[in-house]
């Protein structure tokens, strides 16, 4: 009865309900991801929340997705769940049934994410989906780095497979995936884990469609994709239509790297057509095209449309058209362990585009990749002890770091926070705990932040070393080196990053490289780009830099043209004079 | 021989107290006199002493709970404070997690550090993770920073080195350096304020510490001076967020253990109530004037925790606040009271708090000025207030007003009339109570079906049965006193502390002798600050260890027998781990190396709970007659109807009526939702019971 009412849709009571009940599925698909975050073994689940989880309908629409999440994962997974109803048809799931890959191609780009997606069922009938993804510690092969020179050597391949038929664990498939990894234990666990969440949503779906007396989600379906689909497009018109071009450098691997794009927005769609962007790596820098849909859709999305939740409708607006054989659209076999050194940059590309159109929404470049260095040492690095020797216990371990993010018009960037990754650090003092590394600093890096009349947000100093300085080695998967992250509107770049050696030896910023005995790996982690003209920031405001020690009063005088005077107060008379003598 | 206990609770707005004198219970609340807030406390325990014919010698106890700090904390209204830390490490305050609370604004504000980073001051020393020195402090370059607070005139120092819960020497050493040079200064420790594991969180509460202390205890010293001046001579004890009690002294010390002093007494009170009625998994649901809160209790337990979020910047988000690892009371606290404000967003959905019309202008109803409608005004136009009785008759309500401000903000963007409006705006923020509760549970590894639900608080009996509805909850308790039931709670605590340690250790290597060390150790610290203040009251100790699969990142407690362990203990505590992980995630993981990385002792007073027990025998049924009907609109169907009313004050134990109807008192009213049915208990709590599936 309350389906036939609701297909009305003019009752105020039934508009009342709809709201309630997708605030509902909302809870439902945070629930799922909730259980996730407290199950899994991986640590990048656990500790940094590299992870997303949603509900779909039959026709493989994303409904609603979990807050908690990671926006790599964004609309990847959610084009996933077409792939696996293509190979395992709705009709033919059943209850207890439980499908999984971590094809990079199918899935989110690769093979470190597993994506599991398993059927709801509600009084007997199949209401709808329910899809995670999780990025888990080790899946074989190379290991988290670029040095692999097609997707083989990057770790074991899990096609779209059952993995619980009606409840019971494909006995081969676990046999596979124990036999493939260095961590058996904790990846079979994950799996585990990522089905046992799907389950909690489907009981909560089923419980949640009892209580409102509905047969299934098509209603409520459609009257949440309707409501977004308005949304985004009235959200979309308020932009000045156009076309906007914009392009933005990495370091590469091989070579420096062009990522070009052309934004055109209509009047309830924007188009970004990637033509101009360089070709393919070697190495695992490549991009998958639906992890190059997905953080660029998050950028368009962060200025756009920031407070629409994401599902089918609110994303179907934004369309990209990714050009054969450039870096952004790599095809089977190529290598994609660490596509997202590439991909992270795709939220300042597309911010670079909508800053023509709306520049006050739009934050200057970032030093967006994630700096994280795997660290190694032990056998596997120096050999067997030999002699009297002193030996490393074995380590492999990853921790995540960040530079600064780029100045908005209003506010500074933030110092050493992760954009446009949603993941978390982890204590200093945890790391040392399980692994013999010593962190001899890790602190905010000064006169990093591009200076703007707003500031960039500051980047990094962190130098680590092995216990007793021995020999160790890191696979280095680093950025913004060679290519500083730009300011806008005048504000000047950040600091570029920087890869050495304390002895002050350059080391490459990508790829497997050996930190000597007696010597310290030393990272300079960049800082965000600024806004506006520096001459016109807030005096005062760069003489509290200045006495932070965050700006140096070489930098205060020299890119702000801020006098201080001998206590390393504002000379308001000095500045003026300054600011008058040398204008911008 | 002095008899009576009192509990005073200081909030934002009012103080309560609670007196406890034999049988006899009597309440009270003033205004809380923020700029000096022991003139409150006077004031109130002067007119409860007056109300109940006592002198301030008749006074045994005194129980204290205040929300000093927290303001100082939100308000930045601290001391000035100087860190000494680690060389190298100067900015793991301001760095945290390197995460953003929220994924999607752009313009986040994160929350500023206590102490800026003039003030942060490295000091070179270095020690590893077993706390051996890797490199000694440096005590030329420790003293070089001293002229510098002196110049800032700095009124508290805290003083964070890395690997300092192993091995507290460096800090100490400082300390004595320091003090020596500005005796005037306090100082905190990091390996003495929480000494565990994990930098950011560790240093944020050591100086979250220093910032408060000078204030807490100046204020504690003039509050315990003037009530011995008006005659009060008995102990006085503070409120922890723990849910335990200490001494003067010990606050002094540690007054960041003070914080949710207020919300801990709430869910002591609920713990009280759950095991006077035999309820073992209960739902406690306290909603007020700015925000709810909700807890749960097993047992007759409130959970507990170890880590406390304060002064969130983000509209209540995890994360958008300082870390402080202590002992609290678990419980989450969500933007949503009876004067949040509701409004429309660009989706057309109605949006409920966090942002609140707070006591001043207040709700529209209140004709204070306030033009925004919050859900005091919905609750009055769906008809569940009477506006003539409202706060017993001292604070009329204006409907009018209520209804122009739902029209305006709700109604016309959506083309609802007043009453649907009203409707739709309690409707989510009773949907958003109950998936708070939700998301609750699941974090900490609980359920929530088939709990009873103790609703208390302002708002909590009016929203009660519909949020219950929501979680399938079929039980409500709503006792007496429901408006001072922080105070209530303090007097049930029982007088502890708790202190934790992290000690790293492998099941399959565990060092026997260190353990037990650091345990004994830990006992007799806990034990020493309980003894000061229990005089010679029976104690419990209870000792837990905080275990993991190897490279897991969440930790589960799991109880160890309280005296020095045996090699067989320590074989069992593997067989307990793995008991205790499938109780909560469904199975363990075979093959699995389990690692400890911290521990626990609490030692508490016993303290005279009531029996675990129900009613031995219901009082007699009686069906009074309602006193007068009133037109409510059901939030659940819709539907309007004449709804019976009666009068708490006028009902007595045994009195049974079915919903849909109102109970009304003073201080709120209670909801009895159609298909529910209503009984008052022998105590005068009423107990509700859903009769329909």
């Amino acid at each position: 009865m309350m389906t036939e009412t609701m297909e009305a849709g003019t009752d105020p009571l039934v508009q009342i309900r709809q709201q309630i009940m997708w605030n509902r599925l909302i809870a439902v698909v945070e629930e799922q991801a909730q259980t996730m975050i407290r199950t899994a073994f991986s640590t990048t689940v656990r500790e940094a929340g590299d992870l997303s989880a949603g509900v779909f309908d039959l026709a493989g629409r994303m409904l609603a997705q979990a807050v908690t999440g990671t926006p790599g994962h964004v609309n990847s997974m959610a084009e996933s769940v077409g792939h696996f109803l293509r190979k395992f048809p709705a009709e033919t799931m059943r209850p207890g049934d439980h499908y999984i890959t971590n094809d990079p191609w199918l899935g989110t780009g690769h093979l470190h994410d597993l994506t599991v997606v398993s059927p709801a069922f509600h009084n007997g009938r199949l209401v709808g989906l329910f899809a995670n993804t999780a990025h888990v510690i080790d899946i074989g092969g190379l290991g988290m780095g670029p040095e692999g020179r097609s997707v083989f050597e990057e770790g074991l391949y899990i096609p779209i497979v059952r993995c619980f038929e009606q409840g019971r664990p494909n006995a081969m498939f676990f046999d596979f995936l124990r036999a493939g990894t260095r961590l058996p234990v904790e990846l079979e666990g994950d799996v585990y884990s990522l089905c046992a969440c799907n389950d909690a949503g489907a009981r909560r779906l089923s419980e949640m469609l009892g209580e409102f007396a509905l047969d299934g989600l098509e209603p409520l379906a459609a009257f949440i994709f309707a409501r977004s689909r308005h949304a985004t497009e009235a959200a979309i018109a308020r932009l000045p239509p156009g076309s906007y071009e914009a392009e933005i450098w990495s370091d590469g691997y091989e070579e420096p790297v062009r990522l070009a794009a052309r934004m055109t927005i209509g009047a309830a769609s924007i188009a970004v057509d990637f033509a101009g962007t360089s070709g393919l790596s070697s190495r695992g820098i490549n991009v998958p095209p639906a992890y190059c849909r997905a953080y660029a859709c998050f950028g368009i999305k962060v200025v756009v449309a920031p407070d629409i939740p994401n599902n089918w409708a609110s994303l179907a607006p934004f369309s990209m058209a990714i050009p054969e054989g450039c870096i952004l659209n790599a095809p089977h076999p190529y290598p994609v362990s660490v596509r997202h050194v590439i991909g992270q940059l795709l939220p300042d590309l597309m911010m670079g585009c909508l800053h023509q159109a709306v520049p006050a929404l739009v934050a200057a470049e970032g030093s967006s990749c994630l700096w994280n260095p795997p660290l190694r040492g032990g056998a596997s690095v120096s050999g067997q002890p030999r002699g009297n020797r002193p030996a490393l216990a074995d380590f492999e371990i990853i921790t995540f770091n960040s530079g600064g993010t780029g100045a908005r018009a209003m506010r500074d960037g933030l110092d050493g926070t992760a954009f446009p990754s949603g993941v978390r650090t982890m204590p200093v003092e945890a790391t040392e705990t399980v692994a013999p590394v010593i962190f001899w600093r890790k602190e905010l890096r000064p006169d990093s932040g591009g200076a703007g009349r707003t500031r960039g947000g500051l980047g990094q100093i962190m130098e680590i070393g092995a216990a007793g300085d021995l020999e160790f080695a890191c696979n280095a998967i680093f950025d913004r080196v060679a290519h500083a992250p730009l300011g806008r509107d005048g504000g000047l770049p950040g600091a570029a990053g920087a890869v050495g050696l304390r002895g002050g030896k350059t080391l490459r910023t990508k790829g497997f490289q050996l930190i000597p005995e007696g010597e310290r790996l030393l990272l300079h982690l960049p800082g965000g780009g600024g806004m506006g003209a520096p001459a016109t920031r807030d005096p005062a405001l760069v003489a509290e830099d200045v006495r932070n020690g965050v700006v140096s009063p070489a930098a205060a005088r020299d890119l702000y043209h801020v006098a201080l005077d001998a206590e390393g107060g504002l000379d308001a008379a000095a500045t003026l004079a300054l600011r008058r003598q040398r204008p911008d | 021989m002095p008899i009576a206990r009192l509990a005073v609770d200081i909030g934002g707005t009012f103080t309560d107290l609670a007196l406890e004198h034999g049988a006899l219970r009597q309440t009270a609340k003033v205004l809380t006199t923020p700029e000096a807030p022991e003139q409150g406390v006077l004031a109130g325990v002067r007119a409860i002493l007056r109300q109940s014919g006592l002198q301030p010698s008749d006074i045994g106890l005194l129980i204290h709970g205040t929300t000093l700090a927290t303001n100082a904390i939100i308000e930045r209204k601290g001391a000035k404070v100087a860190f000494l830390t680690t060389e190298g490490f100067r900015d793991v305050l301001a760095l945290g997690n390197e995460s953003r609370y929220d994924q999607y604004d752009l313009n986040i504000v994160l929350p500023e550090p206590l102490v800026p980073r003039v003030l942060r001051l490295p000091v070179p020393e270095r020690l590893d993770r077993d706390g051996r020195v890797l490199r000694p402090l440096d005590v030329v370059a420790l003293r070089a920073h001293l002229p510098l607070l002196r110049r800032e005139a700095v009124q508290s120092v805290a003083i964070g080195f890395l690997h300092a819960f192993t091995n507290p020497a460096h800090e100490q050493q400082a300390r004595e350096i320091v003090q020596e040079a500005l005796p005037e200064v306090a100082i905190s420790l990091s390996s003495e304020v929480s000494p565990e594991m994990r930098e950011w969180e560790r240093f944020s509460t050591t100086v979250a510490n220093a910032y408060v202390q000078p204030l807490m205890a100046r204020y504690l010293r003039r509050l315990e001076r003037a009530l011995r001046e008006m005659g009060l001579a008995a102990p006085v004890f503070l409120m922890l967020s723990g849910g335990g009690l200490t001494g003067i002294d010990t606050a002094c010390r540690f007054p960041i253990r003070l914080v949710e002093s207020g919300p801990a007494g709430g869910a002591i009170f609920a713990a009280d109530l759950a095991r006077a009625s035999g309820l073992s998994r209960v739902l406690s649901f306290d909603m007020g004037g700015t925000t709810a809160k909700i807890c749960l209790i097993d047992d007759g337990a409130p959970q507990t925790a170890r880590h406390f979020e304060v002064a969130r910047v983000g509209r209540f988000r995890k994360g958008s606040g300082l870390p402080l690892r202590i002992p609290v009371i678990e419980m989450v606290e969500i933007g949503a009271g009876g004067g949040s404000l509701a409004s429309v967003d660009a989706l057309g959905r109605i949006g409920v708090g966090p942002e609140s019309a707070g006591a001043d202008p207040g709700p529209a109803c209140y004709g204070r000025g306030g033009e925004r409608p919050a859900v005091t005004d919905a609750n009055l136009l769906l008809g569940r207030y009477d506006a003539e009785r409202f706060a017993g008759g001292t604070l009329p309500l204006d409907a009018a007003r209520a209804e122009a401000a739902m029209v305006a903000a709700v109604g016309a963007p959506l083309a609802l009339d007043a009453g649907m409006a009203a409707l739709g705006v309690v409707e989510m923020v009773d949907e958003t109570m109950a998936n708070a509760a939700r998301v609750h549970a699941i974090e900490s590894g609980k359920s929530y079906e088939g709990r009873a639900m103790i609703a208390f608080g302002g708002g909590g009996p009016v929203h009660g049965c519909r949020v219950a509805e929501k979680l399938g909850i079929r039980r409500i308790l709503v006792p007496a006193g429901a408006g001072v039931g922080s105070a209530i709670g303090f007097l049930r605590a029982p007088i502890g502390y708790e202190v934790v340690r992290s000690l790293y250790q492998r099941l399959a290597s565990f060092d026997l002798p260190a353990v037990n060390t650091l345990l004994d150790g830990m006992a007799a610290e806990a034990a020493a600050v309980v003894a000061a203040g229990s005089f010679g009251a029976a104690h419990t100790e209870r000792r837990v260890a905080f275990m993991r699969y190897l490279g897991q990142g969440h930790e589960i407690p799991v109880a160890l027998p309280a005296r020095t362990l045996s090699a067989a203990d320590v074989a069992g505590l593997h067989d307990a781990y793995e008991a205790e992980y499938a109780r909560v995630y469904d199975r363990p993981v075979p093959g699995s190396q389990v690692e400890v990385m911290s521990f626990s002792v609490l030692v508490q007073t016993d303290v005279a709970h009531a029996p675990f027990a129900g009613e031995e025998s219901p009082p007699v049924a009686t069906y009074p007659a309602p006193a007068r009907v009133q037109r409510v609109r059901d939030s659940a169907s819709g539907e309007a109807a004449d709804w019976a009313v009666f009068d708490r004050a006028s009902l007595s134990p045994g009195a049974t009526l079915a919903g849909p109807a109102i109970i009304a008192e003073d201080e709120t009213s209670t909801l009895i939702g159609p298909g529910w049915r209503a009984r008052m208990t022998r105590q005068g709590w009423l107990d509700l019971t859903r009769e329909t599936a």
